[in-house]
């Protein structure tokens, strides 16, 4: 397009360094009001909620379909092997069953003893499916397939396999975005199952690469914490619900302060590769009330 | 009236496929940055009104849905297809050379901000660790697929082009 042609047409036209300036203030008072404020632009979620949504959903749910088929065929001959030898576990199993359910009718009777509250088990959750994940390559936030409209709310716990998968950060009435806990923007209060020592979860990008996270401000001074013991969400934190899984500790390292300890947790959840996810349908601060 | 809607279209097409195909088409955990290939494309494609009118738009979306404050990614898309509208003049259709050029430096302008704002500014220093493993991936698996997306999008508008023009002579 020639700029002659340009303008021949009878249209209203402001000098590009007026939109410039224009737009620039337009995103530097959006920047502004949801840095100030807690106003988290609901019209446009919903809006493009509206737009984009169905159209993730629907590619996602394809692209899903097609992995699943590729995924079968592949592994059907590794089925057949896998199944000679579970068939073998089972008879294994049955005698450990028998085993075990002795140990839970004992754990039942220890735990109305100590009258431990329940676990996270007891909570209501809701399955959502992940339609899509974060545009950069920075933060590896993911977007769910339930919103306002399905009873989430912001600051809800989301759970995989038994594990922590992080909270929701950002709503629409057909989505909600999830803040994973590896993000390296991340923080998360943690506690040591077995020596209820607390610490500080938190995500990086180039721990994110060796598939671990990273903790701090661990005081460790009776030095009962090892490698492999578990990590639960604390009872001090106000976003996460207390004692949900996060990992184990794979890696501690005395800080150089010699007071506290660093290093790494392995997650309990895939984080790679992550297609469903439950959400708790209770906040911390609903529990609390 | 028909370029405004093929660039929605074009917007929206990018972000869901972005968002979706690309992140399970992903080499290592880096997915391409189709945005930044419409933004800059459109900037230098027409002027640096489009640019930034494309950018601004591109930028929105990701701060609605992936952004931690709205208009973060909207300034920086904004400055971006501003700054691509300003080789307009020495632009031709013919030419791929400098549309590559011009989405590699884009796009590491872009990644570039974005390390020095969200980690630089909260003390992660290792420059060369997110040089190595975010950066040069991204760019590299970007401009990878904008000698595929870039001619498509050439095309949309070089119809849309030739019309109008003929539309003119019609006048």
């Amino acid at each position: 397009m020639s700029p002659v042609i340009k303008r021949k047409r009878k249209k209203i036209s402001i000098p590009s360094e007026y939109l410039l300036l224009l737009l620039t203030g337009l995103c530097v008072v959006l920047m502004a009001v949801t840095f100030l404020t807690d106003y988290k632009a609901t019209p446009l979620n919903k809006l493009v909620g509206y737009v984009v949504i169905p159209f993730q959903n629907g590619i996602s749910r394809i692209g899903s379909w097609i992995s699943v088929r590729v995924d079968e065929l592949g592994e059907l001959r590794i089925v057949l092997q896998e199944n000679q030898e579970l068939k073998k576990q089972i008879d294994e199993l049955t005698v450990q069953n028998t085993q075990l359910q002795q140990d839970k009718y004992e754990l039942n009777n220890l735990r109305e003893l100590y009258k431990l509250d329940e676990q996270y088990s007891g909570y209501e959750k809701v399955g959502a499916r992940i339609i899509a994940r974060d545009s950069g390559n920075w933060f590896h936030a993911f977007t769910i397939d339930k919103g306002l409209d399905d009873g989430l709310r912001i600051d809800m716990n989301v759970i995989a396999g038994g594990g922590l998968v992080g909270r929701i950060v950002d709503i629409g009435s057909n989505w909600a975005k999830v803040n994973a806990i590896i993000n390296d923007d991340s923080n998360v209060s943690g506690m040591v199952l077995a020596s209820s020592d607390l610490l500080t979860v938190r995500g990086s990008l180039q721990l994110m690469k060796e598939g671990c996270i990273g903790f701090e401000q661990l005081t460790d001074s009776l030095e009962q914490v090892e490698v492999g013991v578990k990590v639960v969400t604390s009872n001090i934190s106000d976003k996460y619900l207390p004692s949900i899984l996060i990992g184990y500790i794979s890696e501690i390292n005395l800080d150089s302060n010699n007071i506290t300890k660093s290093g790494k947790i392995t997650p309990a959840v895939d984080f790679e590769h992550l297609e469903e996810v439950l959400v708790i349908l209770k906040t911390k601060q609903q529990i609390a009330d | 009236m028909k370029k405004n809607i093929i660039l929605f279209l074009v917007i929206l097409a990018s972000f869901i496929l972005q968002t979706t195909l690309f992140q399970v088409l992903d080499f290592g955990g880096i997915s391409p940055n189709l945005l930044m290939i419409v933004t800059a494309s459109y900037g230098f494609m027409f002027d640096k009104k489009y640019g930034m009118v494309t950018g601004f738009f591109c930028g929105l979306l990701m701060d609605i849905f992936y952004g931690s404050v709205l208009g973060f990614y909207a300034l920086i898309y904004l400055y971006i297809g501003a700054a691509n509208g300003s080789f307009h003049t020495i632009f031709y259709q013919n030419d791929i050379k400098l549309p590559l050029a011009l989405i590699t430096a884009s796009d590491f302008a872009y990644l570039f901000v974005c390390y020095v704002l969200l980690f630089l500014l909260r003390s992660r220093f290792d420059f060369i660790f997110y040089l190595r493993n975010v950066m040069i991936p991204e760019i590299v698996y970007t401009i990878f697929i904008t000698v595929f997306l870039y001619p498509c999008i050439l095309l949309l508008n070089r119809n849309e082009e030739e019309s109008e023009r003929e539309e003119h002579k019609g006048v």
